[in-house]
């Protein structure tokens, strides 16, 4: 018994926590029309919140990059995604670019 | 895609047949640009785990049975802090409500009349954030009634795979040298970034992108417990109005002088 506790909490505090919401999501998103304004509002809330999250990762990043300093990673972040608008939004292009003056950057800043 | 689909659709004799054709095509969604981050990012896990002191077969089991890499992360740090149930459940259920928008943004796309709720309930599991950016991008070229299945293939794959690479390189790679690790963890919002602006499919999306990627780094200064959920709802129903009345009103009068 004392053996299956750690399991027994990770499904609970993380499986139950986690999938508890994502069931709330079948039951609302199953009474959504495709092309109803409620669904442009909870695409929108969506979006809002991964893009909220994305941003976080860039500009309180953990482990190696938190010795980075801020404008380098936003300054890598912007000239990568102005890249791929010029390039006429060639995704590949815009990850290339980022990645590429980030790790200029690092090797510079001697990591 | 679809042109494709049809006119092969005689050779396929019946429809649990081209279902499963469909299952293979979202499991080679698996060689795919977000998935390929999403496993390096889980070799990193595996890494954070062992320096945590989790256990491999903790760390295997919670792979699967969470799923969402930003969920785990809290679940470990509260855990290895040596917090109660409670507080870990209670830390990490604050932490994912965002599931719940984002699965309720994905079902109607992907659901067809008879898709049984039992069976979306099941699915739901494999939503995460690079299951949601993968599937929000693809699923329409995938004919309706195949939908389910293309997205089942797919995010049962992403996630059985990735339970695999965490049992194999757990204590295999320590860590990756700085430098790579920086650059590896960078790729995962550069990416999000650019594919979520490159198919956004309507306006009110674009606008969203703005308003979180904005947001979210100011009102996690302003109020880091519950950013973003401020964040999620009210820039999310900010971006909306805006579309609504302003964007989209616009571009209804301008249509309507051309008409004039």
């Amino acid at each position: 018994m004392q053996d299956l506790w750690p399991y027994v909490f990770i499904a609970v505090a993380g499986w139950l926590a986690t999938d508890f919401w994502r069931w709330l999501g079948v039951l609302a998103g199953n009474r959504l029309r495709e092309d109803s304004e409620a669904f442009y509002w909870v695409r929108s809330v969506a979006t809002a919140l991964v893009m909220a999250v994305t941003a976080k990762l860039v500009v309180f990043p953990t482990g190696a990059l938190e010795a980075s300093p801020l404008w380098m990673r936003l300054g890598a972040a912007g000239l990568g995604f102005a890249a791929f608008l010029v390039s006429g939004q060639r995704v590949a292009v815009g990850v290339g670019v980022s990645l590429v003056l980030l790790a200029a950057g690092l090797y510079a800043i001697g990591l | 895609m679809l042109e494709l689909f049809c006119r092969f659709r005689p050779m396929v004799s019946d429809k649990s047949k081209t279902r499963l054709y469909w299952f293979l095509a979202g499991m080679r969604g698996l060689f795919s640009l977000p998935s390929l981050i999403l496993m390096t990012s889980f070799v990193g896990f595996s890494a954070f785990a062992l320096e945590s002191g989790i256990p491999r077969s903790e760390a295997v089991f919670m792979t699967f049975i969470v799923w969402a890499l930003p969920a785990k992360m809290i679940l470990i740090g509260m855990m290895t802090g040596g917090a109660s149930l409670a507080a870990c459940f209670l830390a990490v259920t604050l932490s994912s409500v965002r599931m719940m928008p984002m699965v309720a943004s994905i079902v109607p796309e992907m659901r067809s009349k008879g898709t049984p709720v039992w069976l979306l309930l099941l699915l739901s599991h494999f939503i995460a954030i690079t299951a949601w950016v993968f599937t929000s991008q693809n699923i329409h070229q995938v004919p309706r009634p195949a939908r389910v299945a293309y997205f089942a293939g797919f995010g049962m794959t992403l996630a059985l795979v990735n339970t695999l690479i965490v049992f194999l390189s757990y204590g295999a790679v320590s860590a990756f040298p700085p430098l790579m690790a920086g650059v590896l963890f960078f790729l995962t919002p550069v990416y999000f970034i650019a594919s979520i602006w490159a198919t956004a499919r309507h306006s009110v999306v674009r606008i969203a992108f703005v308003v979180g990627i904005v947001g979210g780094p100011l009102f996690a200064l302003i109020e880091p417990e519950f950013d973003i959920l401020y964040v999620g709802i009210g820039g999310g129903t900010l971006a909306y109005l805006f579309d609504r009345y302003v964007v989209r009103r616009k571009r209804l009068a301008a249509a309507g002088e051309g008409e004039a």
